[in-house]
């Protein structure tokens, strides 16, 4: 039940990050999650074996890292949250996969091993830059340019709403909880027979709450549009940035840069 | 049970996209023509419960693992399949995005997983007929409670075959699946007990709002054409995607293998070759992986080329330290 009162507070965390004023903060919406999505095709399309292809990739978060004036270790600990279900799914494959495979010259390794590592560096770099996206683009954006691709406009309204209410609803539930626990103190959890009342009570009243959000927002005028203030125009800074990328991707993918680097560095 | 990124395939995961937004747009399409509007914040905050209801974790007594409720089922009877569907798709969005849970590349797998079955399935098969003749405390308990574990079982069968067309992992299909659905089986009658308790609640303390969500069965749009149309895209991404198909043999492969004794099914004529020679005249990106099984031990015999080995490792490095000094100048700046 903690990570309630946890899950709050991340989604106020991100949502701060968010509310910086960066070169990349202040980058197009769109453009932001054309390349994050970009790069996350980019880091899965790579070969199970290709450790050395995935390498240059790190160049992208630790960039937007720097320029986004993002902590690192906050967003780090948020990545290792999905850690175990990739190490528990691939844990199979030094177990299946018993192929030799060169590494380079006669340095070889069991196959299964190489994939292993392969996917968790790509689980790593896709969710790490999935966090980064959000941090530093925050909600609103991402909801701007959501419209600004003509999403339907009920999922855009849905998407906001949804995670309007969310930081309404934990805030019920600690709520429920205290009561709860105060009225049984010793007890481990919430007790199967409570189950039901405890969310049903919990799920009428958010709906009775919902009902009075949506009354005061029609006597205020609310007729299903947002309407804002700030400019969409994607501006010359926002084409470059995205090509920039694209194309440092593209030259990432086609060309192996840590075997050409060392080749030029060592004559051969 | 969310597909993380690393997991699928740019493939698999494109065209789960394409997949879940014809089923989006169908279910948008949906609500647009019954909309009631109050039902608009209805949908807003029923996400956000079930979304908080996703986050508390139960054990499974006896395996160790624990599981929490998918939720699609709840939705699908509180506020109807159409706009269930929606509101999933919107919680998966926003877990994919704050919370790193699933990932933007398998968002279109895990509202497929999560929210088809339960809300397009479930829902009208099993919940409907139950209670289709008349609202009862009993029909609903059972109907909820069988609607969702069937989903879920439906969801956790999609996760394993996804996870094998991507051939990420070495999984065997027998192994996979002999893992997914019992453990999904326990987490799905917690779920379903769970669900048939907050339905009967609600149903016992407010019957109103079970009815108005249900009275309304769909017409006017044709199933066929919308399935004519996801099928057309699903054709389509997964062709122009094709071209990221690694060569290396895929998990599914690797199972035809061992059942068949051939890494492919022998397939001939018509639209099968046609497919494959067009895969093969798109596939512009090359291949360069390491050399695997058979030329790996020919190699290792061979005299030692200390010059490849010795520019790999130091390409290695060299990136890295380019990684970093890029890494310290941008924090200059």
């Amino acid at each position: 039940m903690a990570n309630i009162g946890n899950s709050t507070y991340e989604l106020r965390y991100l949502d701060e990050l968010s509310q910086k004023d960066t070169l990349v903060h202040n980058i197009h919406p769109l453009i932001k999650l054309i390349v994050s999505l970009s790069y996350i095709v980019l880091a899965v399309s790579y070969g199970k074996y290709d450790i050395m292809g995935l390498l240059p990739l790190i160049i992208y978060p630790i960039i937007i890292f720097n320029l986004g004036d993002i902590p690192f270790l906050p967003i780090a600990k948020r990545t290792l949250i999905v850690l175990p279900l990739v190490l528990g799914l691939g844990i199979f494959n030094p177990i299946m996969d018993r192929n030799l495979v060169t590494l380079f010259g006669n340095f070889s390794l069991i196959g299964g091993w190489l994939s292993y590592i392969t996917l968790i560096i790509k689980s790593l770099l896709t969710v790490v830059s999935a966090l980064l996206l959000i941090s530093t683009t925050g909600i609103e954006k991402i909801i701007q340019a959501m419209s600004q691709i003509k999403i339907s406009k009920i999922i855009v309204m849905q998407f906001l709403l949804t995670y309007r209410y969310i930081s309404v609803l934990l805030e019920e539930i600690t709520n429920i909880w205290t009561a709860y626990s105060l009225r049984a103190p010793a007890q481990k959890g919430i007790h199967y027979q409570s189950w039901g009342p405890l969310l049903g009570q919990l799920l009428i009243r958010s709906y009775d709450r919902a009902q009075r959000i949506y009354n005061g927002m029609v006597l205020r005028g609310f007729n299903g549009d947002f309407y804002r203030l700030n400019n969409n125009k994607l501006l010359f800074k926002d084409i470059t940035y995205g090509v920039l990328w694209i194309l440092f991707f593209l030259l990432v993918r086609f060309y192996n840069i840590p075997m050409l680097l060392g080749s030029i560095m060592t004559g051969v | 049970m969310h597909m993380a990124d690393a997991l699928i395939t740019p493939i698999v995961g494109g065209a789960m996209w394409a997949t879940s937004t014809g089923v989006a747009s169908y279910s948008v399409k949906k609500v647009q023509q019954d909309l009631d509007e109050k039902k608009i914040p209805l949908m807003g905050i029923m996400g956000a419960f079930v979304f908080a209801a996703q986050m508390i974790n139960f054990t499974i007594p006896g395996t160790g693992s624990s599981g929490h409720i998918g939720g699609g089922i709840l939705l699908a009877i509180l506020l109807g399949p159409h706009a269930g569907f929606i509101t999933m798709a919107s919680i998966l969005a926003i877990q994919a995005l704050f919370f790193a849970d699933g990932g933007l590349l398998a968002l279109g797998a895990n509202i497929f997983n999560l929210g088809f079955y339960t809300c397009y399935l479930a829902y009208p098969l099993i919940y409907k007929n139950i209670v289709k003749k008349e609202m009862t405390k009993t029909r609903i308990f059972v109907g909820s409670f069988l609607s969702a574990i069937i989903g879920l079982q439906f969801g956790a069968f999609s996760v394993v075959l996804e996870t094998l067309f991507s051939g990420k992992t070495e999984l065997p299909f027998n192994i996979f699946v002999l893992m997914m659905q019992p453990i999904h089986l326990a987490i799905g009658i917690v779920e379903g007990l769970l669900t048939a308790a907050v339905v009967t609640f609600v149903w016992n303390a407010r019957p109103e709002i079970l009815q108005s969500s249900s009275v309304k069965i769909s017409n006017g749009v044709s199933y066929k054409k919308v399935m004519v149309i996801l099928l057309c895209a699903t054709v389509f991404i997964g062709g122009i995607l094709s071209w990221y198909a690694s060569s290396n043999p895929d998990g599914l492969e690797w199972s035809i293998e061992n059942v068949m004794g051939t890494p492919e099914l022998e397939t001939s004529g018509g639209i099968y070759d046609t497919l494959s020679n067009l895969q093969e005249k798109t596939a512009f990106l090359p291949d360069y992986s390491f050399k695997i099984d058979s030329e790996a031990k020919i190699e290792s015999n061979s005299p030692i080329n200390g010059g490849t080995s010795l520019s790999g490792i130091v390409g290695i490095l060299l990136t890295l330290a380019f990684a970093t000094s890029i890494g310290l100048i941008s924090y200059r700046y």
